[in-house]
């Protein structure tokens, strides 16, 4: 049975559950691909049946609270990944979706030093097909970043990047993308400019488990359902369905 | 220190498609087998976290670590190779299962033509079709010769799909029926049955039905979860080697896995090897695996470099023509297409699966007519529905800035509205596209990495220009408020072009002269070792390479058999 249209009530993790048990991986008899059973010791009660409870008063997301960033790099990527993806009536912009908070996570992570890039010299100045050939660490490049924000604002309009106007902060945007601003340790400031771009897309669309995408709004804004088990309705349906976007906290209980 | 282990009736090197398909075969012959893996162990509940855009799609989880291993490229020559440091285009598989976990799962056979290439090309046109600098060859194989290793790989994974005319003549239908024609596919269909085409729904290894293989092996019918090309199958509809024949080569017990095996070298004296070397990828320590026969399924990349490392044939000399092992690589060409926009019309394109799609056979192979064209072969013409995942996916009309405000607003009002007409060309070789070993850069155990010297061909940019033409036809057709074509193919770029399908290397064929492998994958200079994988294509088609490189895998694991029984060349 496949999952069903916004918040009916039925309990979407026991009717996977009951689709495996029915269905599971077998050879000769026994199952093989035992997926059935709580792997990950947080589910549901294995009845898998939800018991009502009151509305939850609001909690504090322990999440937000900064792994990498000092507090004026963390203002400064808010205000840089609003102007990239902006709030408007169609909903929220970086900003509000903890994009900075997630874009401080990953460049925390592994992700941010490189840790499964290929990082043997010698290093070269590639032909431009040849893929970035940069030595500085993502985390470094990020940070680097920041400080020449500053550093342009403060030379062409006296003030920091983030007591700008958002047009002025547009316009510095545009000279980094272009690579006109400072070179970064010898990396065009358009490299800055394009991990700034990515991170802000990732953490307005990625499982919110990672930080940004708050409350699934990222999602929520362009009738993206998140992560569901199947589609099996939906995929045949001439008409559009939305459906209440569900995170990958959705599956704990298998 | 190496430790000199017991020696073994066959050592396998790489446990994806291939190399699981040639353990499964010879352990059910009672034949024992040691499978080196260089990644990490995978079972089907380690896929139940994997509706993850960001780890698996982006991070690129499932992927080999380049941390250990890359490739070099240049576009020529004349320039300096530099290692690919991160993901951008083709995506490497690692771990058991190989690339076999997650894969889309469309599983096309190959033309006949295709097998025939030169001399059908040759027939039809005349001899100076054929570019000189373009070496074309035939298989030395026939498509009669492999259909019935397609077909028992179909059977084994359940292949889901209909009878298409203009292909190949089958030995038995899909033995699933085709995946389910959703309303985005009749868009196509619509349009190109108005311009005259057959459209046919794309054959899958995304089951559409619960099936039983002729192992005994049971699989569900797919979900349409959308998290299916780069992510593994939590349902164990999409056939992979790690809920198909893996599970049934260890059944037998006569298959001895050990993963986090990475092999650097096959020991050999030129003529036969005996045996190879691998490294244990958590204590680095070092260990020479003696074997009867060894089986070399790496993939494409280190089928190629395994055998220059190892000094085993004779590497290809791009200047002179001669030389076999590094000859001939090949990719794909996908630079045509057409994105069509609709300003009032939703459909569910949050849904999809791997290999749900609709294509026209009208445009491949030699189905339409070359005579007045400067190129050969063609392209498959699609619309397929994977599920549009929200990182990846955010399409605007041309013009439109990459971000802002108006990026933001043009991105979210098409998120469910975008329809594309796409294309996957064929890739034909060229004298100045080949691989070897780089002279510079080495990997995490110290060995040279595998250099490419790649870029597309006027035979590709004009194939592109000619296909580009047709999607905009059908696109057209289609009626949608906005159409952008794209139709010129750009260089080669190692961090942008996006096609998995990389193909030579160690090509197949009937003359050891301009071939590296029989016809049972066999190597002409050393009887005891077959090499397995697209490697072995002497061109690209315009389909995906997995069922063909596993019809091989078929083919070989005979003659693995009958080799172990006499020896010698089997043909
Ligand atoms: C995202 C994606 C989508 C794809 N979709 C399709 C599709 O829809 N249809 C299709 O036909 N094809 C598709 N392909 C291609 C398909 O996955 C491959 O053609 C196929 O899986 C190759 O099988 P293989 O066994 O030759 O190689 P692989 O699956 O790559 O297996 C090789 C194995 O060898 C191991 N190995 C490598 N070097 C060593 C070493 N030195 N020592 C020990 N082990 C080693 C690797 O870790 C790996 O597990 C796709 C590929 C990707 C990445
Ligand atoms: S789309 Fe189908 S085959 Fe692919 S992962 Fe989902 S359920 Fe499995």
């Amino acid at each position: 049975m496949p999952d069903n249209e916004k918040g009916n009530g039925t309990d979407k993790t026991s009717t996977r559950r009951a689709f495996l048990k029915s269905s599971g991986l077998t050879i000769g008899g026994l199952v093989v691909g035992g997926t059935i059973g709580t792997f990950l010791g947080r589910g549901e009660p294995e009845t898998g049946v939800k018991t009502e409870q009151a509305e939850p008063t609001p909690v504090q997301n322990p999440n937000e609270a900064l792994m990498f960033f000092y507090p004026d790099e963390y203002q400064k990527t808010m205000a840089a990944a609003e102007r990239i993806f902006p709030a408007d009536d169609l909903g929220p912009g970086a900003k509000e979706l903890n994009v900075a908070i997630y874009i401080d996570h990953q460049l925390a992570s592994q992700w941010g030093v490189n840790a499964r890039d290929y990082r043997l010299g010698p290093w070269y100045n590639p032909e431009p097909t040849q893929g970035s050939q940069i030595k500085l660490l993502r985390k470094d490049l990020f940070r680097l970043g920041l400080k020449e924000l500053d550093n342009y604002s403060n030379k062409n309009y006296q003030k920091d990047f983030v007591a700008l106007e958002a047009s002025e902060q547009d316009e510095i945007l545009v000279a980094f993308e272009q690579g006109e601003a400072g070179s970064l340790s010898g990396v065009s400031s358009s490299e800055f400019f394009k991990l700034l771009r990515t991170l802000t897309m990732e953490g307005v669309y990625a499982d919110p488990m990672y930080g940004g995408n708050n409350q699934m709004n990222g999602w929520a804004m362009r009738k993206y359902p998140g992560t569901r088990m199947n589609y099996v309705k939906e995929i045949e349906s001439t008409e559009f369905i939305e459906l209440e976007p569900q995170s990958l906290r959705n599956h704990m209980g298998h | 220190m190496t430790t000199k282990l017991p020696k073994v009736p066959v050592v396998v090197v790489g446990m994806g498609w291939a190399g699981s398909i040639i353990s499964a075969e010879l352990t059910k012959a009672g034949i024992k087998v040691v499978g080196l893996e260089r990644g990490k162990e995978r079972k089907m509940s380690d896929y139940l976290m994997v509706h993850d855009e960001l780890r698996f799609q982006h991070r690129e989880e499932l992927m080999q670590d380049l941390s250990k291993e890359t490739i070099t490229h240049r576009n020529n020559k004349k320039i300096r190779a530099l290692p690919m440091r991160h993901y951008g285009t083709f995506i490497v598989g690692d771990g058991l299962g190989g690339a076999g976990s997650h894969w889309n799962g469309q599983t096309y056979r190959f033309l006949p033509y295709d097998f025939e290439i030169k001399t059908l090309t040759e027939k039809r046109y005349g001899a100076g079709k054929i570019k000189p600098e373009i070496p074309l060859q035939d298989w030395g194989i026939t498509y009669d010769e492999i259909e019935p290793y397609y077909d028992t790989f179909e059977k084994m994974a359940g292949i889901s799909g209909e009878t298409v005319e203009l292909y190949g003549e089958r030995s038995n239908p899909y033995p699933t029926g085709p995946m389910l024609k959703t309303p985005v596919l009749e868009e196509f269909e619509k349009a190109t049955k108005k311009l005259g085409y057959k459209p046919y729904i794309m054959p899958s290894a995304n089951l559409s039905e619960n099936y039983t293989n002729p192992d005994g092996i049971s699989r569900a019918a797919c979900q349409y979860c959308a998290y299916c090309e780069n992510f593994g199958c939590e349902y164990g509809a999409k056939a992979d080697p790690v809920v198909t024949v893996i599970p049934v080569a260890k059944e037998t017990g006569n298959l001895d896995l050990r993963t986090h095996a990475n092999v650097t070298r096959i020991v050999n004296d030129g003529t036969k090897a005996t045996g190879v070397i691998y490294v244990n990828t958590f204590t680095g320590e070092e260990f020479e695996q003696p074997a009867e026969v060894v089986v070399v399924t790496s993939y494409v990349f280190n089928n190629a470099r395994l055998l220059l490392n190892s000094n085993l044939g004779k590497p290809y000399n791009p200047d002179t023509g001669e030389g076999v092992i590094g000859k001939n690589y090949c990719y794909q060409v996908s630079s045509g297409y057409s994105t069509l926009y609709y300003d009032d019309k939703e459909w569910n394109l949050y849904a999809g699966a791997g290999a749900l799609g609709i294509e026209i056979p009208e445009y491949t192979g030699d189905n339409f007519d070359h005579s007045d064209l400067n190129f050969l072969h063609g392209a498959g013409i699609r619309t397929t529905q994977y599920g549009n995942r929200p990182i990846a996916t955010n399409h605007a009309p041309v013009g439109t800035p990459s971000w802002g405000a108006e990026f933001k607003k043009q991105s979210i009002k098409y998120a469910n509205s975008v329809l594309q007409v796409k294309s996957q060309g064929a890739s034909l070789p060229h004298r100045n596209n080949y691989l070897d070993l780089d002279p510079t850069y080495k990997d995490a155990y110290g060995m040279p990495l595998l250099r490419m010297t790649y870029d597309y061909t006027e035979q590709d940019k004009q194939l592109v220009k000619y296909i580009s033409k047709v999607t905009r036809k059908i696109a057209e057709e289609m009626g949608p408020d906005h159409i952008d074509t794209v139709g010129e193919q750009a260089a080669f770029n190692v961090n942008v072009d996006t096609n998995t399908h990389n193909t030579g290397g160690v090509i197949m064929g009937a003359d050891p002269e301009t071939s590296a492998v029989n016809s049972y994958l066999q190597m002409w200079d050393a009887d005891n070792v077959f090499v397995i994988g697209a490697s072995a294509f002497p061109h690209n088609s315009c389909f995906n390479p997995t069922a063909t490189l596993s019809a091989l895998a078929y083919r070989a694991s005979e003659g693995i058999e009958r080799y172990l029984k006499g020896g010698g060349s089997l043909v």
